[in-house]
């Protein structure tokens, strides 16, 4: 029981005694964690927002897994993510897959006359296979990703949004990954 | 393009099946919050949770599944600048080149990509995050020393808006 006091205060390093020590399991990537954002987290739940960016546990109990390498309770593991989850601080527990593993994807862009932006955004995120849309500072100013089972059906989707907007898609497909995906440090 | 993807697909990958793509389904929203949340989805999928578990693994094995995690999403943490910068190399170096870039902390994702021509001369694509422009433009900064002499041109597309975002989503 080693977080309950350990309300987050600014610039105070997360580091705490035996069982708490997570260094071992940080990714490569990964420093001291430091918390420098204006928000008010405990000390357990920058731990499960840090260290747990890989490696969750894949066993019956993970939950359980997870309260024991940090020495809390396995209700007050599930109650502070529920409660990051609720907040919208983590988006969901669970795999991360690799693009174009697991079915087809691209990344695309279109030029859009600043007035049409809205119209045009609201076409593109009317596809169920677009899963990321920005609006991004240049001439080409809408980026989406679009996910979908096979190549045919990303052509597909391609055409159909050039057509439902008139407007030519530039079609950039991943040519190779050059990164180890490992999450990445929040507090450093 | 998308032809030479597929078939350094197969030649790399263990191809997922059905059972497979069911478990992706059911999982790319996130496992349940209960004490035994494989349990909860073997049932959901009538499967034995052994299986469940094990297809997980192998599906970690082969890359299919990254990594499994509590995802924060870094836009709420503060982490709102996030600059894709996009940088034109030469072919030949490209990969050396987008390892070394890749294996920057601030970068979040570095892809090779197809070029278009005239309209976009870009083959190196970078994810830079920070919690302001100025972290952001630092690690571009980095990057283009980085490079050196072998960087023809770059760019870099701020984010304004995110007006879509989900986890991968593969249509049933």
């Amino acid at each position: 029981m080693l977080l309950k006091n350990q309300a987050a205060s600014f610039s105070v390093r997360v580091r705490t005694g035996r069982g708490y020590n997570m260094t071992n399991r940080l990714p490569k990537t990964g420093k001291l964690s430091v918390l420098d954002i204006p928000l008010s987290l405990s000390a357990l739940e920058k731990c499960l927002l840090n260290e747990y960016q890989r490696g969750f546990p894949l066993c019956e109990q993970p939950y359980a897994e997870i309260a024991r390498q940090l020495e809390v309770s396995e209700a007050e593991v599930l109650a502070t993510l529920a409660s990051l989850q609720q907040r919208g601080l983590i988006s969901r527990v669970g795999p991360v897959f690799a693009p174009r593993r697991a079915g087809s994807s691209t990344l695309a862009a279109l030029a859009v006359p600043e007035q049409d932006l809205e119209a045009v955004a609201a076409i593109v995120n009317g596809f169920a296979e677009v899963n990321h849309n920005y609006q991004r500072e240049h001439a080409w100013n809408l980026w989406f990703v679009v996910t979908a089972p096979d190549d045919a059906r990303i052509r597909e989707v391609l055409g159909e949004v050039e057509v439902a907007t008139g407007l030519a898609v530039l079609d950039l497909p991943l040519e190779r990954s050059f990164y180890i995906d490992l999450g990445f440090p929040l507090w450093c | 393009m998308q032809q030479q993807d597929i078939s350094m697909e197969q030649q790399d990958n263990r191809p997922i099946d059905e059972v497979d793509r069911r478990i992706i389904l059911a999982t790319q929203a996130g496992l349940p919050l209960a004490e035994q949340p494989y349990d909860v989805l073997a049932r959901q999928l009538d499967l034995a949770v052994e299986e469940l578990m094990e297809r997980l693994r192998a599906m970690q094995q082969s890359g299919v599944i990254r990594r499994i995690a509590a995802v924060p999403n870094h836009y709420a943490l503060g982490y709102r600048a996030n600059g894709m910068s996009v940088w034109n190399v030469p072919d030949e170096i490209v990969g050396e080149l987008g390892a070394r870039v890749g294996a920057l902390e601030f970068v979040s994702h570095c892809y090779q990509r197809p070029r278009h021509l005239p309209l976009w001369p870009y083959n190196l694509f970078a994810m830079v995050h920070g919690k302001t422009q100025d972290a952001v433009e630092q690690g571009v900064e980095q990057i283009a020393l980085l490079l050196g002499e072998y960087c023809r041109g770059h760019e870099v597309l701020y984010s304004k808006r995110i007006l879509k975002k989900t986890g991968l989503r593969i249509t049933g």
